[in-house]
C-alpha cells in the first residue's frame, strides 16, 4: 500500500526546543504530491517554509507526524538512509548556487554521482548530458567564477537533475539573479516540469509561486491549499 | 567494493587539490612535521654512524689491554720507571707502554707544522704491535735506557714532509731539539674519530727522552698489556692492589680501565645521547602534529558550506570523514617523506664532516615515515570527526 505512494504527508510537526520555550515551527502539515507536479509552496519568512524544505528534503527528521516519498517511511531513517534518500531522490537548488568554487562545472555536475558510486566515465557522460540540457555545453570546463549568476544556477539545475532525482527542491531559485535572468531560469522549470519531472519550489515571492500549476500557502507553520489570489 | 575504490580515488584527488589549493598555508603546516622527521632522522644515522666508527676503532685495538691514569698525590705525582717496572713484573701482566706527551711543534728545513701529536713510549710499545712498522725499525731497549733523540714518524706525517723523498735517516726538529727518524708505521684504522680514542700519534720518541724534554722524572698514563689468556678483572685488581702500594694506599690518585669499559662508557654516553636527542626531535614532531591539527580545524570551519552541500547531495559521514582525514594524512606524509629526503642529506654531509661511514638506515626512515603518518591521523582524526558530524541545514545556512 505504501509502496505505490510517490509523496505523502500526514500530520507533520516540528518542534525546536528553544531555551525555555519550544519553537512550533510545523503543525499538523498534511501535503499530498502526484508525480509530475509543479508546485509551489508560498509564504513568509519565519512561516516555516525553511522547515518544511529541510523535512521535504530529508535533511531533518518530523518530530511526529508521517512522511511517505517513493514508498519508504522517512519520518523514522537513521542518517545513513537518509544520505542515501537525499542521493537518490532529491534534486537540491538553492538560492545561491552552492557551487564548489575549485570545481570546474562538469565536476560540480558529477557530485552526487560521485556519492552514489557511479564510475568515472558514466558520470562524465551523465553530467555533459545534463549541461547540453540547460544549454552549457560549451561551459563545461569553465570555473563558477567565470560563469554569470544564471548560468551558475544553471549548473545547480543540472547538478540537481544528474541523479535522475523524483523530486527537483528549490529553494528561492532566482532570489539571487536579476529579472530577465530569473525568468529564464523558471522558463527552464517550466520546460523540465513538461518533461515530467515533479518540481517543488520554496519561495516567499508571489509572482515567482504563479508560475507552479498548484501553489500553497504556509503561514505560521501552517499549510493552506488554494489558489493565488488567496494570498 | 568497488564504490569503496571509486570514492576512494575521488576523496585522495579532492585531498590533494585542497592541498594544492592551500599552497603557502600547507606547506608551513608540514614544514613542521618535515623538521621533526628530518631531526629523527638526521640524529640516528649520525649517532649511529659514529657509534660505529667508535666500537670499530675499539675493537681494533684488541682485548686485553689496560688503561691507567694517574693523577697521583701530593707526595707522589706520577709514576717512576722503576714503579713501571714494578706494574710489569705482575703476574697477569706482559708488559707496559707508557704515553708521555709533547708541544706539537715539528718542523723539518723550512715546513713548521704545528698541532702535531707527539708522544713518548717504549720499546715494549713496539715489541707489542710489531706490525705496525713499516719501514726502519721501532724503538729499542736501548733508545729508552739512553734517552736517544731518535723517533718513528706515521705515514701522514712523512706525506707532508717527505713527499718523494725517503724520510729514514733524516732529521726533523720537535720543540726544538733534533730528532732522526729511524723508522715509519701506519695506523691500521684511519683518523678522525678514532685517533682521539686510540691515542694515535704523528710522531714516536723514546718515553725517557719525552721526560727529560717535559723536564719530569714520571708518568702520568700508560697502557699495560695482559698476558694471554688473563682475566681483565682480575689483571685489574691485582694492578690496583701494586698501585696502592707505590701510592701508599692513599686515595683516587689514579684510575685502572679496561677498554671494554672504556668502549661500555662510550656506548652508553651515545645511547643516552640520542635518546636525549629523539626526545627532542618527537617534540618537534608532537608541535608539527598540533600545526597539523590547527589547519585542519580551521580547514574546516571555512568549508562548512562545502560540507554542507556535499551532504546534501547525499554524502554520508564516513565519507567526510575520510576525505578530511586523507587530508590530513596526505600533508603530514609529504612532510614525512620531504624530511626523510632532507634527513638522509644532512646526514650524509655531517657523515663527511665527521669523517664517520654513513650507514643507510631502513629502520630510520620506517621510523620517520611511521611517525609521519601517525601524526596525520591522530592529529587529523578530532577536526575530520568535527567536520562527518556538521549539520548539512546549519552548516548549508551559515554560508
Amino acid at each position: 500500500m505504501a509502496e505505490d505512494i510517490f509523496f505523502r504527508m500526514t500530520d507533520i510537526d516540528k518542534i525546536y526546543p528553544l531555551e525555555g520555550e519550544d519553537v512550533h515551527a510545523l503543525k499538523k502539515v498534511s501535503l499530498s504530491i502526484d508525480e509530475g507536479e509543479y508546485l509551489s509552496v508560498l509564504g513568509p519568512s519565519g512561516s516555516g517554509k525553511s522547515t518544511l524544505m529541510n523535512i521535504i528534503g530529508c535533511l531533518d527528521t518530523p518530530t511526529s507526524g508521517e512522511y511517505i516519498l517513493r514508498g519508504r517511511e522517512v519520518e523514522d531513517m537513521d542518517e545513513l538512509e537518509l544520505a542515501e534518500l537525499r542521493n537518490k531522490e532529491i534534486g537540491f537548488i538553492f538560492q545561491n548556487s552552492q557551487l564548489l568554487p575549485r570545481l570546474t562545472a562538469r565536476k560540480n555536475v558529477e557530485l552526487p554521482l560521485i556519492y552514489a558510486g557511479v564510475l568515472p566515465r558514466e558520470r562524465r557522460e551523465r553530467a555533459e548530458a545534463m549541461l547540453e540540457r540547460v544549454g552549457l555545453e560549451d561551459r563545461m570546463d569553465h570555473m563558477p567564477n567565470q560563469l554569470s549568476g544564471g548560468q551558475q544556477q544553471r549548473v545547480a539545475i543540472a547538478r540537481a537533475m544528474v541523479g535522475n532525482p523524483s523530486i527537483l527542491l528549490a529553494d528561492e531559485p532566482t532570489g539571487a539573479l536579476d529579472q530577465k535572468t530569473g525568468a529564464q531560469i523558471m522558463e527552464l522549470f517550466h520546460e523540465l516540469n513538461d518533461e515530467k519531472r515533479t518540481v517543488i519550489m520554496i519561495t516567499h515571492d508571489l509572482k515567482i509561486a504563479s508560475h507552479a500549476r498548484r501553489v500553497v500557502h504556509i503561514i505560521d507553520g501552517e499549510i493552506s491549499e488554494g489558489g493565488l489570489h488567496d494570498a | 567494493m568497488r564504490k569503496k575504490f571509486i570514492m576512494l580515488r575521488e576523496s585522495v584527488t579532492m585531498a590533494l587539490d585542497n592541498i594544492r589549493n592551500n599552497k603557502v598555508r600547507s606547506f608551513l603546516t608540514l614544514l613542521g612535521i618535515m623538521i621533526g622527521v628530518m631531526a629523527v632522522i638526521t640524529l640516528i644515522t649520525t649517532v649511529s654512524g659514529v657509534s660505529g666508527t667508535i666500537s670499530s676503532s675499539f675493537s681494533s685495538m684488541g682485548v686485553g689491554t689496560l688503561t691507567v691514569s694517574v693523577t697521583g698525590s701530593d707526595l707522589k705525582t706520577g709514576m717512576t720507571p722503576d714503579d713501571l717496572a714494578v706494574i710489569a713484573a705482575l703476574e697477569s701482566v706482559d708488559g707496559v707502554s707508557p704515553t708521555v706527551n709533547l708541544g706539537g711543534r715539528v718542523s723539518y728545513g723550512k715546513n713548521v707544522q704545528t698541532g702535531k701529536t707527539v708522544s713518548g713510549k717504549n720499546a715494549y710499545y713496539f715489541q707489542a704491535n710489531e706490525d705496525m712498522i713499516v719501514q726502519g725499525r721501532g724503538l729499542t731497549f736501548i733508545d729508552d735506557d739512553n734517552s736517544t733523540y731518535v723517533c718513528v714518524v706515521s705515514q701522514d706525517l712523512v706525506d707532508e714532509f717527505f713527499l718523494g723523498v725517503n724520510p729514514i735517516g733524516e732529521t726533523i726538529y720537535v720543540s726544538g731539539l733534533p730528532f732522526t727518524i729511524v723508522g715509519r708505521y701506519e695506523e691500521d684504522s684511519g683518523g678522525g674519530v678514532s685517533s682521539i680514542f686510540m691515542g694515535s700519534a704523528d710522531v714516536i720518541v723514546p718515553y725517557t727522552t719525552a721526560m727529560k724534554v717535559n723536564n719530569s722524572d714520571e708518568v702520568t698514563s700508560f697502557t699495560v698489556y695482559l698476558k694471554e689468556g688473563a682475566d681483565s678483572e682480575a689483571a685489574a685488581s691485582e694492578i690496583e692492589d701494586a698501585m696502592d702500594k707505590l701510592f701508599d694506599y692513599e686515595d683516587d690518585c689514579f684510575t685502572v680501565a679496561s677498554m671494554e669499559s672504556i668502549e661500555d662508557t662510550m656506548k652508553n654516553m651515545t645511547t643516552m645521547l640520542s635518546s636525549l636527542l629523539a626526545g627532542i626531535a618527537s617534540i618537534a614532531l608532537l608541535v608539527g602534529g598540533i600545526g597539523i591539527m590547527n589547519m585542519m580545524l580551521t580547514t574546516v570551519t571555512e568549508r562548512t558550506a562545502e560540507i554542507g552541500l556535499k551532504k546534501a547531495l547525499g554524502a554520508v559521514p564516513g565519507q567526510i570523514q575520510s576525505q578530511f582525514l586523507l587530508e590530513s594524512f596526505l600533508l603530514s606524509m609529504i612532510g614525512g617523506l620531504l624530511g626523510v629526503a632532507f634527513g638522509l642529506l644532512l646526514s650524509l654531509i655531517l657523515c663527511q664532516v665527521l669523517g664517520t661511514s654513513f650507514v643507510f638506515n631502513g629502520g630510520a626512515i620506517l621510523l620517520g615515515v611511521g611517525f609521519s603518518a601517525a601524526v596525520g591521523i591522530i592529529f587529523g582524526w578530532a577536526p575530520a570527526r568535527k567536520a562527518s558530524r556538521l549539520n548539512p541545514i546549519d552548516a548549508l545556512r551559515a554560508a
